[in-house]
């Protein structure tokens, strides 16, 4: 064989290398990014936790808290925060569950076509608008008439929560089979009941699902409290006409102090409302595959 | 929606449809109600927000959106500086966590095998769920005093021809900070969109090309990429009204500081922590409104960026024949 015969033979043999070395690094890279991002998480969570782990004591969920600097003999917790976050978390399901669940039958059982879309690209543009804005928006509503309070707090919670369930809702209702729409109403069911009655049922797995998420989305919201409801006065208070102190405001406000034991408090505050999150979305992703399987199995 | 007419002599009772009449009328009566609220919802949010900033908009105009200089004591407002802040930080994150996503999403539709997609996909999303001030208060504490340490002054040493590359001031707390920190921010959300984009590529196309012989990334050139163009050009927009929106972790790190500087180590401001900061009070009801036009610039944004990649979600969609996401 001649020189000029095995340059021919070696050519494609190189181009071949080429695009396999191209193909390999590119998916190596691809394997970097996900590493990269599984070790951004694993670095978060564990100085979350080892931090907020070494600053947990009983004293964060019995005491409420004092205030930077305090002499050493004092014991301060978050439990005023706590309770706050729970009185508005829950103000703000009360008001964002019931209508937008109302708001995901009207675009999936009611609504003509035209409409529909439009309901749903608000939905869309309302989950858009930066949670800061939300709260600017409550401020100028309610806040500048009434001062700032746990119902405003709420309400701006609300607000973020609504796209959140409305959509959840509209994609389970989505899933039930018109065979049961059909059955109902072929047994001489008014549409209402067949709704409320029938397919609604079916759903709650689905409408849970979605109001666990959107719970544990709002309630590490920051932005929306600080200009409706973070002024609070210290000590326990439960009454919503009046600021409550909330975790994540507290852990905002917290982690500005100079101080190590306001840090060590942030800290310990902000494990304590990943462990929530975490449980929280865990449970709605069991939640979802049970009710998934619940509705496959009723339209058959 | 299925409406059936169904009723027979022997199904019809004495007076049909009475009470059921009245119960539809409450039940849709109600369920449109909601659905206009929602529609009522947005159209408060933006006249509050306009109503809000109307004094400044009157006093400063349609320059307070790029003049410089914010001075609380002289009573004169521009939101230029801000808006500096805001866009270089959000191009910023965009440029960083675009590529890693997209890596991301390809390995886990494409790449990865399948007993590593289900965690690895749990875990991206368990990253979107960490509140942002959770993140700024890891970024303020950890991330930024190791940066300033160990990462600003090799970058401005290998980089420093560069201005965005200046010298590393004492701060910890600075534009490239917040831009990390946004970049974790918008990572998980462009990720999992695009994975689920890449998902719905068409089997037969992926086999077709990998059987004529293409490598796999030359397939997933060919193939994935084109297909999902739209929706992922959509999802990179979406991430970027993501972070020209975020306040609270970009509050914590970014250093609070007016003015524009070219220099990714020296401390900033953007539009939204700037509200976050002066939670607490203005000092005239001037810097108020002016404050709250700033909410009106990202509101604006907010809308045209969610418009924006819609009408690219529709048209992709209508290319490819009904069905992308």
């Amino acid at each position: 064989m001649s020189a000029a015969d095995l340059t021919m033979l070696q050519r494609p043999n190189d181009r071949l290398r080429r695009r396999r070395f191209v193909n390999r690094g590119m998916q190596l890279l691809c394997w970097l990014a996900a590493a990269l991002a599984v070790f951004l998480l694993g670095v978060v969570l564990l100085s979350v936790a080892r931090r907020g782990a070494a600053a947990l004591n009983l004293d964060l969920f019995t005491k409420s808290y004092v205030g930077p600097f305090v002499s050493a003999g004092v014991k301060q917790g978050l439990a005023d925060a706590f309770v706050g976050t729970l009185i508005v978390v829950g103000l703000a399901t009360l008001m964002a569950l019931p209508f937008g669940v109302l708001i995901a039958i009207y675009v999936n059982e009611y609504a003509p076509r035209a409409i529909r879309n439009v309901v749903n690209l608000t939905l869309d543009v309302l989950a858009g608008v930066p949670a800061i804005v939300i709260g600017i928006f409550v401020f100028g509503l309610l806040v500048v008439a009434h001062g700032q309070s746990a119902y405003a707090g709420g309400f701006a919670l609300a607000v973020l929560m609504l796209p959140f369930v409305a959509r959840a809702t509209i994609e389970v209702l989505a899933l039930v089979p018109d065979s049961l729409r059909e059955a109902a109403l072929g047994v001489g069911a008014p549409r209402w009941r067949a709704i409320l009655g029938v397919v609604l049922p079916q759903t709650i797995g689905g409408v849970l699902t979605g109001a666990t998420l959107a719970v544990a989305r709002v309630a590490g919201e920051t932005a929306p409290l600080l200009l409706t409801n973070s002024l609070a006065q210290s000590g326990m208070h439960t009454d919503p006409s009046q600021p409550l102190r909330t975790i994540p405001v507290a852990i905002f406000g917290l982690s500005e102090q100079a101080d190590e034991a306001s840090h060590a408090l942030a800290w310990a505050a902000a494990f304590v409302l990943i462990v929530f999150i975490l449980f929280a979305s865990l449970g709605a992703r069991w939640l979802a595959t049970r009710s998934r399987r619940k509705i496959a199995q009723a339209g058959r | 929606m299925t409406s059936l007419d169904v009723s027979t002599d022997a199904t019809r009772r004495p007076f049909p449809g009475r009470r059921a009449r009245l119960g539809d009328l409450l039940l849709q009566g109600a369920a449109g109600i909601a659905a206009f609220g929602a529609l009522v919802l947005v159209g408060l949010i933006i006249w509050k927000v306009v109503q809000g900033s109307r004094l400044a908009i009157s006093t400063f105009g349609l320059s307070f959106v790029w003049d410089v200089g914010w001075d609380p004591v002289h009573n004169t407002f521009g939101a230029g500086s801000l808006l500096f802040g805001t866009v270089i930080t959000s191009i910023g994150a965009l440029l960083l966590a675009t590529p890693i996503a997209l890596g991301i999403a390809l390995f886990l539709s494409e790449l990865a095998p399948p007993w590593i997609r289900g965690p690895v996909t749990a875990l991206v999303e368990t990253l979107a769920a960490i509140p942002s001030v959770v993140i700024g208060l890891w970024g303020l504490l950890v991330l930024a005093p190791l940066l300033r340490d160990h990462v600003n002054p090799v970058l401005h040493s290998g980089l420093g021809f560069i201005p965005l590359f200046g010298a590393p001031g004492t701060y910890s707390s600075n534009v490239f900070a917040a831009i990390i920190v946004l970049t974790i921010m918008i990572l998980p959300i462009i990720a999992s969109i695009s994975r689920e984009l890449f998902l719905a590529v068409p089997s037969e196309l992926k086999e077709g090309a990998l059987g004529l012989g293409t490598t796999r990334w030359e397939m997933i050139r060919g193939v994935v990429f084109p297909y999902s163009r739209g929706g992922v050009v959509a999802a990179i927009i979406l991430g970027f009204g993501r972070a020209i929106g975020e306040a609270i972790a970009v509050a914590l790190v970014i250093g609070a500081v007016i003015g524009v500087h070219w220099n990714l180590f020296s401390p900033g401001y953007t539009l939204a922590s700037i509200l976050a900061n002066t939670y607490q009070g203005a000092s005239s009801g001037l810097e108020l409104s002016a404050l709250i036009y700033c909410a009106l610039i990202l509101l604006v944004f907010s809308i045209v960026v969610n418009l924006l990649a819609q009408v690219i979600v529709r048209r992709s969609v209508r290319r490819l024949g009904g069905q992308a996401l």
